[in-house]
């Protein structure tokens, strides 16, 4: 399968990461080489075989819901690239 | 005093135990030697005021019972430090200074440590060369502009280059193991779930481990004793009885297994690769192993499973850096704009390239056909190693296909630079422990190393094998201070 133009401007839509026209063709290039390389996988047949998500195969441990941490709004926006008292600045999403 | 340099990990911890040196010694020193080396590019950011500052107040009342008493350590640049800044090698946290403190670091911080700095990486721990982060290439103390390995480049590099006494790396498909062949100096990749992933910048959650990186094998057991315990705060955490590995390191193998499997003899290997692979094993031999030809017939399918699973997991983590709550942020015409000039301008290429795979696996339509077979694949891996341990105690392979290359060589093409994880990534997929440690040197003097897999949680083997090999071989980097005018 190849990856086209237009597949590689869905995928950096779907992405939210804007390609410039003119890098388009080189991702398109690289994206081919990496796919032709993972095709190598259809070689094996694994009709018969479990999918392994993660290695510790366990359920995870329940905890009590309790509140650890207190007061950490400052933490929380201290990083941010634009705030307002207490809120993140986003572009105005309603019109 | 710039010998104190020249001392290993458990070296210093005995010096500041018999009171030989002080915290302020050692650790004036190391920064000293890293202020002159700056041509390396190993640090992305420094901290020498305030771990000067810090060792004087370890002098002042010195806890002699920690297990690294006052001794300065510099850390990949993907360990979240509180007040100190961490970028993972990207544009996109260039001013990101973390709130909170990873548990790894945490532990080093609570055994005595001192964090000197943070060091450079590949962006996002995405490379195998250090050639994608934002703040430049790290230069190889073996040779000029030759590549320190990736994504834990500038832990090598400073490692090697005697700028930390040890330091820590994390590895997703190679990126401790890699980094520390290319540089002559030994790293581990502990079996997942054993050192804590919180407050680590995620990559792929589930390849995702912390493990030490340090000039041999007796500092790397005393540094996985440090960096390694259970952890709530990291789901994936295991509570098992984490071994005392410096104290029950022993060089005798005896009546050991240890396997070699035959699909790790790769067509176009390096003779001298193989030859550093017939010495090991002839070594295990000499010590009392028992040395068993064994099959992983799934090897050659680990690559592209990996570049299936680790970009899909990248696509998902990475979600999370949309300009919003924390790192860069660019203008934009409405919301959906910023958050795509965001990422087109804060995350490099080989990090967007990743993304997009990740994003396309993932996508409707696909997921079956790439991702879901990708983990049936990974499952077959793990099998294979499930078989072979029914055998055997440990695997003993080469820790990479070539030494390392010059800077340049291999970035323009993304399917050979991920052919330098081809003996690396099948031990993430099935979580298991491997160390690399130095064996030997390539015609042109460049390092290389041979790989030790052991079963999960029993690092304990792995350091033993690794450290009867280390003592018979007697390996040491010629090291000529070239960067230092």
């Amino acid at each position: 399968m190849t990856i086209d133009l237009k597949t590689v401007k869905h995928i950096s839509k779907l992405s939210r990461i804007s390609i410039e026209e003119e890098k388009a063709k080189k991702l398109s290039d690289d994206l081919n080489s990496i796919f032709e390389f993972i095709e190598k996988l259809n070689e094996l047949d694994t009709n018969k075989t479990e999918p392994l998500t993660s290695i510790a195969e366990t359920t995870l441990k329940l905890r009590k819901d309790k509140i650890e941490s207190k007061n950490i709004r400052e933490d929380i926006l201290k990083n941010s690239p634009d705030k307002n008292k207490d809120f993140f600045v986003v572009p105005k999403v309603v019109e | 005093m710039s010998e104190i340099t020249n001392f290993k990990l458990c070296d210093l911890v005995d010096k500041v135990k018999k009171k030989e040196l002080s915290s302020k010694e050692i650790t004036e020193a190391f920064i000293n030697r890293s202020k002159k080396s700056t041509k390396l590019n190993s640090y992305i950011s420094d901290n020498f005021d305030d771990a000067i500052n810090r060792a004087k107040e370890f002098d002042s009342k010195p806890n002699l019972n920690k297990k690294i008493p006052g001794i300065p350590m510099a850390v990949k640049d993907l360990f979240c430090t509180k007040n100190l800044r961490t970028t993972a090698g990207s544009k996109i946290l260039e001013n990101f200074i973390p709130t909170y403190e990873s548990t790894v670091t945490q532990n080093i911080l609570e055994h005595g440590g001192i964090i000197i700095g943070k060091l450079n990486c590949d962006e996002f721990a995405m490379g195998s060369s250090n050639e994608t982060s934002y703040y430049g290439n790290v230069q190889n103390p073996i040779s000029e502009n030759l590549v320190p390995g990736g994504s834990s480049g500038g832990s090598s590099s400073a490692l090697a280059a005697k700028l930390t006494p040890a330091t820590i790396g994390t590895d997703t498909g190679g990126s401790i193991r890699q980094p520390a062949s290319f540089t002559g100096t030994v790293g581990l990749k502990p079996t997942y779930g054993s050192c804590s992933r919180y407050g680590i910048v995620a990559f792929a959650s589930s390849l995702d481990q912390a493990g030490p990186m340090t000039h041999d094998v007796k500092d790397c057991a005393l540094l996985l004793e440090v960096m390694s315990s259970y952890d709530v705060k990291d789901s994936t955490s295991v509570d098992f009885v984490r071994g005392n590995y410096l104290n029950d390191l022993s060089d005798n193998i005896k009546g050991k297994k240890i396997g070699i499997p035959k699909e790790y003899r790769v067509d176009g290997m390096p003779k001298e690769i193989e030859k550093l692979w017939e010495n090991g094993i002839k070594i295990i031999k000499d010590n009392g192993g028992d040395v068993i030809d064994i099959s992983l017939p799934n090897t050659n399918y680990a690559l592209p499973a990996y570049y299936i699973v680790a970009p899909a997991e990248a696509s998902s983590n990475l979600a999370r850096y949309d300009g919003v709550k924390y790192g860069f942020r660019s203008k934009g015409e409405n919301l959906i704009d910023m958050y795509e000039k965001t990422r087109s301008e804060g995350f490099g290429d080989e990090v967007k390239r990743r993304i997009m795979i990740g994003t396309y696996v993932l996508s409707s339509g696909y997921y079956d056909a790439y991702y879901l077979k990708a983990q049936k694949v990974r499952r077959l891996i793990k099998n294979d190693f499930d078989e072979a341990y029914k055998k055997v105690d440990a695997i003993l392979t080469p820790s990479t296909p070539s030494s390392a290359f010059k800077i340049g060589e291999k970035l323009n093409d993304p399917v050979s630079m991920y052919l330098n994880d081809i003996f690396t990534v099948p031990i993430n997929l099935a979580g298991l422990p491997a160390i690399s440690l130095p064996a030997g040197h390539d015609k042109n003097g460049f390092p290389l190393g041979l790989q030790v897999i052991g079963k999960a949680f029993d690092e304990q083997t792995i350091l033993n094998i690794a450290y009867s090999i280390e003592k018979n071989i007697g390996y040491k980097n010629n090291i000529n201070d070239w960067w230092i005018k």
